[in-house]
């Protein structure tokens, strides 16, 4: 832990917004060199606004002309006929499997990734740390496409009987009610999506875990608290926003994941009767646009898909929103 | 840090005392008295805890070895084939063994080179823009958009060049429109780790630079990017690593191929997901099956030879803080 240059306490630890001794353009000289270099620096940066921006209004304006000719309510129809004179589409199916797979991957990757991250930072033994998150990074570079394969072929056979089993036990419950669908229900999708996101939030959490003061640590231990006591009375408070913001990432990350999800749901047949099982099949946004990717022929109907996208694009950002939001809210307050 | 780590359960029974534990107590005591006993059950607690941790890390360690493990044991005798790496899926049908990945191979790193081409640039600047000058409200915008780039659906990126490429510009898909939708993925993963290694840059190297009468841009990019060289450098592989996998936009923007093509600009281009996905339609078929778990294994290997490639120059070339 030293310096490239020697000493400096003072920048050990620089803050989170940069250095503080030279800010701006204070050290710039107005050259030439200087205006050019600085402005293709700002230039990139407000690309990035722009490109946002961008995906916004285009997907905006290209969804309105579809969503003036729809005939049904887009947000409480579950009819999907965006072709022929009279379009019809709602997005009521996508949405209900999309949050409700998502909900579930949460359920499961919350605690298990907070664990993990607990188990890293405070369990392992030291020489098992690096090697423990190695592993658990592994898994993020798994091509989604892979998770879908093996959902698909080795996982979906192995999960049957589990679904068969509580079927059979809590089928009274109008969640876990028999549908006759096995294979891509909404709970295996949502199971699939939970291994997906869990090093998401183990990564994160991880971080702030690692952070908590020292201090914090030894003075529950010294007050003679148990390691688990230790861990809810300091490393659990400190490391809350983190953990939620994680988890909103992670969030963000199952809502809109496509290939994995794409591969494994049973879509629906036209007209089937609602039913609020897990054990259900149906799209998600993103497997829906995905699996029509062949059918953008004409206008409207490519619209229809823009529209379906565009819903998904809010449920992100606004998600992904929270995330910053509370991110900031504890820079401001570790400051 | 490791103090506080290693501390052990305390052991009730040395607590002085304490009333269940008489001077000279029996110590074959019954197990329900010493439930009843407010340490033991402290203890207990502990150790559950601690048994549910360990617990959680075998749970996440399961689906790794299995996703691995059935990747590498039906995928690995393809790699093997004379042809795996020299030839491509013409004239095979999905009942046909074997056949090449090598287009595949060729056309995702084409597309994904190409697709740094175009993002690093713009990813460096972006992080140089937040670090060395941007301050303020517009710093805040574009750290702001950042995050919410990097939590665009890859469908969503996709779903915006069809609209901006095919519907509005009338231009036909290919390699290149695909390229496209992977650069708005790949721009904020290359600019949050840039971000993270030029903010380890000591503040020094640049009061050096400016001490000397050097002109900023030179000191950013003689002293500070040269600095944090490597870690940019592992960002971006990572960031190529992480677009590498990435299925949807070829799906929407660029159909694929069983040729070799190393057009990006115009017709079909051969991918190694998309060649995943055109075998997946006929898993049933042994041949087909085995070609798809090959091309799966194949591109993992690829993913993680990125990775490793990157934490190796990171490991090695890091700035020391």
């Amino acid at each position: 832990m030293s310096t490239v240059t020697g000493v400096s306490a003072a920048d050990q630890v620089p803050g989170p917004d940069g250095q503080k001794p030279l800010q701006g353009d204070r050290a710039s000289t107005g050259r030439f060199g200087d205006r050019l270099f600085g402005g293709a620096a700002t230039v990139s940066g407000v690309l990035v606004i722009a490109l946002v921006t961008l995906i916004a209004v285009f997907l905006i304006v290209q969804a309105v002309p579809a969503l003036m000719d729809n005939s049904a309510n887009f947000f409480t129809s579950r009819v999907w006929a965006p072709g022929g004179d009279q379009p019809a589409f709602g997005i009521l199916e996508f949405l209900w499997t999309t949050v409700t797979a998502s909900t579930i991957a949460m359920v499961i990757a919350v605690p298990v990734g907070v664990a993990v991250a607990l188990f890293i930072t405070q369990y392992a033994p030291t020489w098992m740390r690096r090697a423990a998150a190695g592993l658990v990074d592994l898994l993020a570079a798994v091509p989604s496409i892979v998770y879908g394969l093996w959902g698909l072929i080795a996982f979906a056979p192995v999960f049957k009987p589990v679904q068969g089993w509580i079927e059979d036990k809590l089928g009274w419950f109008p969640l876990f009610a028999p549908t006759g669908i096995s294979g891509g229900t909404i709970f295996f999708i949502g199971i699939v999506l939970a291994i997906m996101v869990l090093p998401i939030v183990t990564a994160l959490s991880r971080e702030v875990f690692d952070q908590t003061p020292t201090a914090h640590k030894e003075g529950a231990l010294a007050l003679g608290a148990t390691q688990w006591e230790m861990i809810r009375t300091a490393v659990l408070p400190f490391g809350r926003p983190g953990v939620i913001s994680a988890s909103m990432l992670a969030l963000g990350r199952a809502l809109g994941e496509t290939i994995a999800v794409t591969f494994l749901v049973s879509a629906l047949s036209d007209g089937s009767p609602w039913t609020w099982s897990l054990f259900n099949g149906g799209e998600t946004f993103a497997s829906k646009i995905a699996n029509n990717a062949a059918e953008f022929s004409n206008p409207t109907k490519t619209g229809a898909y823009i529209a379906a996208g565009l819903v998904l694009f809010v449920l992100t950002f606004v998600v992904n929103s929270i995330a910053r939001v509370v991110i900031e809210r504890r820079k401001a307050f570790t400051e | 840090m490791s103090t506080a780590t290693d501390r052990r359960a305390p052991d009730d029974r040395a607590v002085p005392g304490d009333p269940s534990t008489p001077p000279g107590g029996r110590p074959g005591r019954d197990a329900l008295s010493e439930m009843s006993n407010p340490h033991r059950a402290r203890m207990i607690k502990d150790v559950v805890a601690r048994i549910v941790m360990w617990g959680a890390f075998a749970l996440a360690m399961v689906p790794l070895v299995w996703i691995l493990g059935t990747v590498v044991g039906k995928g690995f005798h393809m790699l093997t084939t004379a042809t795996w790496w020299t030839g491509n899926q013409r004239n095979i049908n999905s009942d046909d063994f074997g056949g090449g990945a090598r287009h595949a191979i060729e056309g995702t790193l084409q597309m994904v080179g190409f697709t740094a081409l175009i993002a690093v640039p713009i990813g460096i600047l972006t992080a140089v823009y937040l670090v060395e000058y941007g301050r303020g409200r517009l710093a805040k915008a574009i750290s702001f958009t950042v995050d919410i780039l990097s939590g665009v659906p890859s469908i969503v990126a996709a779903l915006f060049i069809y609209a901006v490429w095919v519907t509005t510009f009338g231009l036909g898909r290919s390699g290149f429109a695909a390229s496209l939708a992977l650069v708005l993925l790949m721009i904020p993963v290359i600019v949050r780790s840039t971000e993270e290694m030029l903010k380890l840059v000591p503040n020094e190297l640049r009061e050096a630079a400016y001490a000397l009468g050097v002109p900023k841009w030179v000191t950013v990019v003689k002293v500070v990017l040269r600095t944090a060289f490597s870690g940019i450098v592992t960002g971006v592989l990572l960031g190529i690593a992480r677009v590498m996998g990435e299925t949807a936009p070829l799906l929407i923007l660029a159909p694929y191929t069983k040729n070799f093509q190393r057009d990006l600009f115009n017709g079909n281009f051969p991918t190694l997901p998309m060649m995943i996905n055109q075998d997946r339609g006929d898993f049933a078929l042994a041949t087909a099956a085995e070609r798809m778990w090959g091309a799966a294994l194949t591109l993992i290997i690829l993913v993680l030879l990125l990775n490793l490639i990157g934490r190796v120059i990171a490991h090695y070339g890091s700035v020391k803080k």
